[in-house]
């Protein structure tokens, strides 16, 4: 009987480690080559901690953009999320309790990451926030802030909608729960002349996604725009435009390769892309530049990582990166 | 202590004579062993999980399931699943939140209306399977999608927002703050009073269970529910108590996350109830009933913040997260099947 026992344990840990060994790749902990001598010697760790599901394409381009930063200056970046507020909390504070040498982090829902953050800050653990949470950065006591204000996109959003002539948009929100997400489409609909109505689906389905919208229009056939507020559910808002056989026009906030492919068709009128790239490589950017030359980029002030448009005009040259899974 | 003509599982170990045997047939063995495993690999492996400040935080992490755990154990023991157990920890800390930062009710009223509502909830669980003999798989599952759409309508309707801001300003915030989300600092690392629930719920469960004459009544209704009527137990009381200690555990994990955070979006707690449910069979419950463990689930839901924490703290990719629990839920299984058939005592 034990020995079944150790053998179930040896099991136990021998899948532990093939999961240690299968998770290294991406990661380089030393920049093979660099521009400093300096920079191969230096044993610096990064903590990122995102609010995103799984499998959510925005993210995974913050993170791609964090880890290049990281290999770029030879320091080791990881890279933790977890939607839940109370959660997050736990993963900053696990990223404290290995004294790590900065922490990147988004807020989502900022009071409920405040206390770990503060006391991130109160550890010395440098922090620089990104995506959002611009409003409650600084007091947090945060370095900087990399993000675009979800208030400035979502009035340019609204303004630009309100140009194309459409008067009935609806705006659809993939995550309940989500503060900036609401904003967005708040903001927008502040500035747009027409009617702006929400609705809400589950993001984590696609395909629900496209069968709630879809059935949104043809209950609605005053619809004429869709506002979508992730690359993929514009693609989504398409197939369900395409379904419906109505005239709805489709835009959105955040980039994907099927969308900057369907602007080029005519298909998605326009996409916001806030560049989650580079608030990934510049959440990590800032806390090298504080770690290796006590540098504050901004100056105590947000660092704008958008919005830029991305229209049938520009979207041949953003294509060739948004293949490579960047933009 | 007290005395009944059922012959419960608990009590069954005794026609073991072999000491070894006896260890094996605890439900809560196999958990044990994983966790610690589970410890000792991380420990080793990394250099901040065995600290007092890592500990601090995979504490944390495995609290609140913990104390969901413990409940969802006594009502798998009894025979019956609660899928609406995950979203009620966000229906219960969205009443407090909407009451108290709209309508300016006072929090202690809040927190107590809120209680009251979690355990209507769960007696209504309870009723709705008694009375109409459905799978409880099937009547949870649809208050938990009621509950999840009252969740996010019901907060978006009132408060205009999906997740509660400003609860800090709330009169008298700090008087109930430090009963459910207060910290004390021990030696650099930073433990949670979770941690203290979470060590009350599973003493009191284990308590009933194996020292109560109610204890003997879960495991009766969970085993032989025909028998167990025929020779008296009240088994209706027993069930809907059951479904509302869950409720009542997922009314104490609202209040922890509301407290903690100071902050509860809509959609808090959806897609937890199978962890509670993983961490329960984890710890040696049945699905089938009348088998289990309050000790056992705790110790699941400790494998489970140890895992969590601990990947990474060892800087793996939590992507991989899910398929390890997937992989240590199955792994459980087989070795309490095991030991169950080769240890004969139970069924």
């Amino acid at each position: 009987m034990t020995k079944k026992l150790l053998v179930g344990l040896g099991i136990a840990t021998t899948a532990a480690l093939l999961l240690s060994a299968c998770s290294g790749t991406g990661q380089e902990p030393q920049a093979s080559s660099g521009g400093g001598s300096e920079s191969a010697s230096l044993d610096l760790t990064y903590a990122v901690v995102t609010h995103s599901g799984p499998g959510d394409a925005f993210w995974d381009r913050v993170k791609s953009g964090a880890e290049r930063a990281g290999s770029d200056y030879g320091v080791t970046v990881t890279y933790n999320a977890d939607p839940d507020p109370a959660k997050q909390s736990q993963l900053i504070d696990n990223a404290v309790a290995q004294d790590v040498d900065g922490i990147v982090v988004s807020m989502a829902n900022p009071d409920g990451l405040q206390s770990s953050i503060e006391k991130a800050v109160a550890a010395g653990v440098p922090v620089v926030t990104i995506n959002s949470g611009i409003e409650r950065s600084a007091e947090f006591g945060a370095l900087t802030h990399i993000g675009q204000s979800e208030t400035v996109a979502g009035e340019a959003v609204g303004d630009r909608l309100s140009e194309e002539g459409l008067t009935n948009v609806l705006c659809v929100i993939q995550e309940a729960g989500n503060v900036g997400l609401e904003e967005r489409c708040g903001s927008a609909a502040s500035t747009f002349t027409g009617s702006m109505e929400n609705l809400q689906v589950d993001g984590t389905n696609d395909a629900e996604v496209k069968a709630t919208i879809k059935s949104k229009l043809q209950a609605d056939s005053s619809i004429d725009g869709i506002l979508t507020l992730g690359g993929q559910y514009a693609i989504d808002a398409v197939g369900a435009v395409d379904e419906a056989g109505s005239e709805a026009t489709v835009a959105t906030f955040d980039l994907s390769e099927d969308v900057v492919s369907n602007i080029e068709d005519g298909a998605i009128l326009f996409a916001v892309d806030q560049q989650p790239y580079v608030q990934g490589f510049l959440g990590v950017t800032a806390l090298y530049l504080d770690s290796v030359n006590g540098n504050q980029i901004g100056g105590g002030q947000p660092v704008y990582s958008g919005p830029a448009f991305v229209t049938e005009e520009n979207a041949a040259e953003v294509a060739e990166y948004a293949a490579n899974g960047t933009r | 202590m007290t005395t009944t003509d059922i012959v419960t599982v608990g009590n069954r170990p005794r026609l073991e004579s072999r000491p070894l045997r006896k260890i094996l047939a605890r439900p809560e063995i196999g958990a044990l062993v994983a966790a610690l495993a589970v410890m000792l690999f991380f420990s080793v492996y990394t250099s901040n999980f065995m600290t007092l400040s890592g500990a601090g935080v995979w504490l944390e992490s495995a609290s609140t399931f913990g104390i969901m755990a413990v409940a969802v154990a006594l009502l798998m023991i009894g025979g019956e699943f609660d899928l609406s157990a995950g979203v009620m920890t966000g229906f219960t800390a969205l009443i407090v939140g909407v009451l108290t930062s709209h309508y300016g009710l006072n929090i202690w009223v809040a927190v107590l209306v809120s209680l009251v509502a979690a355990l209507a909830v769960g007696a209504l669980n309870g009723f709705l399977v008694m009375r109409t003999g459905l799978p409880s798989f099937i009547v949870t599952l649809g208050t938990f999608f009621v509950l999840a759409g009252i969740d996010l309508a019901v907060t978006k309707l009132i408060t205009g927002q999906v997740a509660i801001q400003g609860m800090t300003n709330v009169p008298f915030y700090d008087s109930v703050q430090p009963l459910f989300g207060s910290s004390i600092q021990i030696g650099g690392g930073t433990f949670y009073v979770s941690v203290l629930w979470w060590f009350l719920a599973t003493i009191l469960a284990t308590w009933v269970l194996l020292r109560t004459r109610a204890g003997n009544w879960i495991f009766a209704v969970g085993g032989q529910l025909n028998s167990s009527r025929q020779v008296g137990v009240p088994v209706l009381k027993t069930k809907v108590g059951l479904f509302m200690t869950t409720a009542g555990a997922a009314w104490l994990v609202g209040m922890i996350s509301l407290f903690r955070t100071s902050t509860v979006q809509a959609n808090t707690g959806v897609g937890q109830e199978f962890i509670y449910i993983i961490c329960a069979v984890v710890g040696g419950c049945l699905l089938t009933g009348g088998f289990g463990s309050a000790i056992g689930a705790a110790l699941g839901a400790l494998i489970y913040g140890m895992v969590f924490q601990g990947i990474t703290f060892a800087q793996w990719d939590t992507n991989w997260l899910r398929t390890f629990l997937g992989a240590m839920l199955l792994l459980a299984v087989f070795l309490n099947h095991f030991v169950r058939t080769r240890a004969g005592g139970a069924r």
